[in-house]
């Protein structure tokens, strides 16, 4: 059975995901920001990490963005191949939805619409939206507002198949290590390994979104993902970059099929307003 | 050390001030960013003067979301100050005493910072919604047609910082690096 959506419905869940996600943290970012906050041991560290925890009170309060970066519109769109739309394009439907949500939800316009004329369009689009076509007749957003603060920080890395997992833990902790305070800590890494070039980084990015405290399926990914963390948070570069334990709040890693030559590593660093919410149409 | 100091940073202000310290910072404040900067170093450029007074400024690299009716300014939180390392050091060397941001800087903007005996500030990235409290007044001073990269002139009030580079070059990014 061909399940027919409208896409104004996409409009309008669009629209109110920009604002959403840009007021309030999801509850998963928001509980492991309040544990940091109680074991952190530099004063300085657990200053700053309460500092953040109240900007996340007063955005809800008061109706402020909790950054002034709301980010590039990232979306990623997991359509069942069940689906028809109707109403219009697609990506059209989604773009007018980030326009509504930055324009109406008083978010920061911060895409310019050449990357070397730069100039801005004013109502921050296009979004960067991510298509993939899966089983049933349901339509999955996934809404991750991108700050490019730490969003300059993210690296690729197209390893050997020799530097094996060794090369990938050096790649993740180069990256953390030279982001230190330029990328907001504490982080949330996400890491692409394997597929291709622009694979990994999709992954990286998707990583991102997953909810913090959740693990890899994969019994050596998770081992990974634990071990990095402690790693990071070993580095001392801290809340604020000022020093600390508080450097990362999660790793998450993403793994695909490889080519026989190659090991893409890409590490998609986002600062602690890691903005992410989900809706199943 | 808790430090409360009053714009415009003077040479007597930055005298006091060691890298570590957490200061509250109260007075009026310049805001500008990438594209702001690429205009005033053009029109220094072109022999123009700038459009701020840039003698003891204090620069906050920033660009704020829009404010709401009643509000006088959106989210306020600071941008990566790297992206105007390229720019600093010529204003650095017309006056301006202190920047605000968050981040490393280069080596150029430390040598110009202590050859104008300036100071750079770290605001709590990711803090806009708690740091827009702090902030009184908000006007657009020139360049509106940049949009939230427009030059501002805004009043803070108890503005809250940490002193990451002080007028002798001392760097807390670097200490912190050393204990660890």
């Amino acid at each position: 059975m061909i399940r027919t959506i409208d896409v104004g419905e996409i409009t309008e869940h669009i629209r109110q995901m920009c604002i959403e996600t840009n007021h309030r943290l999801s509850e998963d970012m928001n509980l492991s920001l309040k544990q940091a906050a109680e074991t952190e041991t530099s004063e300085l560290g657990k200053k700053i990490l309460d500092q953040l925890l109240l900007n996340l009170e007063i955005a809800k309060e008061d109706n402020i963005p909790i950054c002034q970066d709301t980010g590039m519109a990232v979306i990623f769109l997991e359509i069942g191949q069940d689906v028809h739309f109707t109403g219009g394009l697609l990506e059209d439907a989604v773009n007018q939805g980030v326009k509504k949500g930055y324009e109406e939800g008083y978010l920061r316009k911060s895409v310019v619409g050449d990357p070397i004329l730069r100039e801005n369009t004013k109502d921050n689009t296009p979004a960067v939206i991510h298509y993939s076509i899966v089983s049933g007749d349901k339509v999955k957003i996934t809404f991750a507002p991108k700050g490019f603060g730490s969003e300059n920080m993210s690296r690729i890395f197209m390893l050997k198949p020799a530097d094996g997992l060794e090369g990938v833990k050096d790649a993740i902790l180069t990256s953390v290590s030279d982001a230190g305070p330029n990328a907001c800590p504490p982080l949330v890494v996400g890491v692409g390994i394997g597929g291709d070039f622009e694979k990994a980084a999709i992954m990286a990015k998707k990583a991102l979104t997953r909810e913090t405290g959740e693990h890899s399926s994969i019994p050596y990914i998770c081992d990974l993902e634990k071990e990095m963390l402690e790693k990071i948070n070993s580095l001392g570069i801290g809340p604020g970059g000022l020093g600390g334990r508080t450097t990362a709040l999660a790793v998450n890693i993403n793994s695909y099929p490889t080519h026989i030559a190659g090991l893409p590593v890409a590490v998609n660093i986002c600062c602690h307003v890691n903005r992410h919410a989900v809706r199943i149409l | 050390m808790d430090k409360y100091i009053t714009t415009p940073i003077t040479e007597k202000v930055t005298a006091d001030l060691k890298s570590g310290d957490y200061v509250y910072i109260t007075g009026t404040v310049y805001v500008a960013r990438d594209a702001a900067h690429k205009r005033m170093i053009e029109a220094l450029e072109k022999k123009e003067s700038l459009p701020i007074d840039i003698k003891d400024a204090a620069v906050y690299y920033m660009g704020p979301s829009p404010a709401r009716e009643g509000n006088v300014i959106g989210s306020a939180g600071p941008t990566t100050a790297s992206r105007m390392d390229k720019y600093a050091p010529v204003l650095l060397d017309l006056g301006q005493k202190a920047m605000i941001g968050k981040g490393k800087r280069s080596r150029e903007v430390i040598d110009a910072m202590i050859r104008n005996k300036a100071v750079y500030f770290a605001a709590v990235g990711g803090a806009g919604a708690l740091l827009s409290k702090c902030i009184t007044k908000s006007e657009i001073v020139c360049y509106e047609d940049l949009g939230a990269e427009a030059v501002r002139k805004i009043e803070v009030l108890n503005f809250p910082a940490i002193v990451v580079i002080d007028r002798e070059g001392n760097n807390l990014y670097d200490l912190k690096d050393k204990e660890n």
